[in-house]
């Protein structure tokens, strides 16, 4: 315990840290592996069975996540000090729902062929509970800048999982990837498309066996 | 100081107003960009019912569009819409969704015309809605200028199941349509009708190879043709009795 003050108080005295040192490395790097908010903490699952039918509109899926999530943080963080404890939740709600308005707005006037295929699953990043999630334990009692790396971890680990998964549901689904039928093009005319892949069964057998993978090569240990 | 109710009631306020107008302000200025978007879909849809667009771009679309379509908006008697100040009503701007909804008699049903030389009308575009299997359905049936024979389709479809009822809005599905009669050889109305299952033989005229595993959304499909072209019936036989010089006043 008191070894633990003293270092906080040592990280206070330091002039200056350096933008990329190995405590902020880590703060990046987590949540992309060993602390993955998908396949580790398992979270937001929802829309990583709903939008990963397509590589495409995953793409933009992701995009739009990673840019509600750093923003939000970003402005939790900067006001933490003044949001009021007390209504704190409702705060950071309405800066997320915000944000997410604004993408679904841009989307609508700039890519409507998305925005028609996204449809609700935009909207539904409000309810995106790694964004709650790391605004809450994270961005309301740390610095901007490590905020915004956190959520840029989070997101982007976020974001990796859901694009393999619509990888492979595009692949075996529908026998093409971005929308190029990659089987016909290497002269396989036959190839017989599953199904399953296009349910979100399929996304979760991917899941699975992302999941599965992972934690054996990490040696992962159930509690 | 933070704790106290005054300070929590003017900082959520002072976040409201802020967000608000944050939000109003962009969708101040990103409405008539997202209309316009709108407007470009509708008009792909209806152009797509005729022929191929996916190689035009959206301002070659919207070019082609105003050049070639001509558009009304009739009733159940076939009549043309005339509101009660004399102005016409826009046929692009009507809900078909919201029309379906209504008693047949109260709707307004908008017919699209193309014409290839801006005298003649080439094709007439009959726009329609009903219920597929899990959600809505929609289409744009496109007819010669005899009224007769289906030159295109163009269905669009809400939540039909990725791979049964979905691919009605595929190519595939779609071109089967082509050549179908709506009307037999004494001019009665007997529409066009998807069979149950696939790669059935000796297909008659006013029948259509059907879905493998989505004979629901096939029924629904057929209900929904023959649903909107009894309502069409009225203004298509006063089309064909007295053939109209067309308004296509540029």
């Amino acid at each position: 315990m008191s070894t633990e003050v003293k270092e906080k108080e040592v990280i206070k005295i330091k002039p200056a840290e350096s933008f990329l040192s190995k405590r902020r490395r880590k703060i990046l790097v987590d949540p992309l592996d060993d602390n993955n908010p998908i396949s580790i903490q398992v979270l937001g699952i929802c829309s990583a069975l709903a939008v990963t039918i397509k590589l495409e509109p995953t793409i933009v899926m992701s995009i739009s996540v990673v840019f509600v999530m750093i923003f939000s943080s970003l402005i939790t963080s900067l006001i933490r000090n003044y949001i009021p404890v007390r209504v704190r939740i409702i705060v950071q709600l309405a800066i997320i729902a915000t944000l997410v308005t604004l993408v679904s707005e841009f989307l609508k006037a700039f890519n409507y062929e998305m925005f028609k295929v996204l449809g609700a699953f935009v909207g539904l990043i409000i309810t995106n509970c790694i964004i709650l999630g790391r605004l809450e334990a994270y961005a309301m009692g740390n610095k901007p800048y490590d905020s915004v790396l956190d959520a840029l971890g989070s997101s982007v680990g976020y974001a990796w999982i859901i694009l393999v998964v619509a990888f492979f549901r595009e692949l075996l689904g529908s026998g093409s990837v971005l929308g190029f039928k990659v089987f016909e093009m290497l002269g396989w005319y036959s190839f017989p498309t599953n199904g399953l892949f296009v349910d979100s069964i399929g996304a979760f057998i991917i899941l699975g066996l992302l999941i599965w993978a992972q934690r054996t090569r990490n040696g992962y240990i159930e509690n | 100081m933070q704790q106290s109710n005054l300070y929590i009631i003017s900082f959520t306020l002072i976040m409201t107003i802020f967000l608000g107008s944050l939000l109003s302000f962009t969708r101040m200025q990103l409405g008539p960009i997202q209309k316009k978007q709108v407007e470009i879909d509708t008009k792909k849809k209806i152009l797509g019912a005729v022929m191929d667009i996916s190689t035009l771009t959206s301002d070659e679309v919207l070019n082609l569009y105003n050049e070639k379509m001509k558009s009304i908006v009739i009733d159940l008697d076939g009549e043309e819409i005339i509101q009660a100040d004399g102005s016409k009503l826009v046929a692009e701007e009507i809900n078909i969704q919201k029309n379906y909804k209504i008693d047949p008699k109260e709707r307004k049903y908008p017919v699209f015309m193309f014409s290839s030389n801006g005298e003649s009308v080439d094709y007439y575009i009959f726009p329609m809605f009903g219920n597929g299997l899990w959600d809505w359905i929609s289409g744009f049936i496109a007819l010669d200028e005899k009224l007769n024979t289906v030159i295109g389709v163009a269905f669009d479809h809400k939540s039909e199941t990725p791979g049964l009822g979905a691919r009605i809005s595929s190519e595939e599905i779609q071109d089967r349509y082509k050549g179908k009669m709506i009307y037999n050889q004494i001019n009665e109305l007997v529409s066009v009708k998807m069979l149950k299952s696939e790669n059935n033989k000796g297909l008659g005229s006013h029948e259509v190879d059907g879905m493998s595993g989505a004979t629901i959304t096939a029924y629904g499909l057929n209900d929904m043709i023959s649903h909107y072209f009894e309502c069409y019936d009225p203004y298509i036989s006063k089309i064909k009795t007295s053939p109209r010089s067309l308004t296509f006043n540029k």
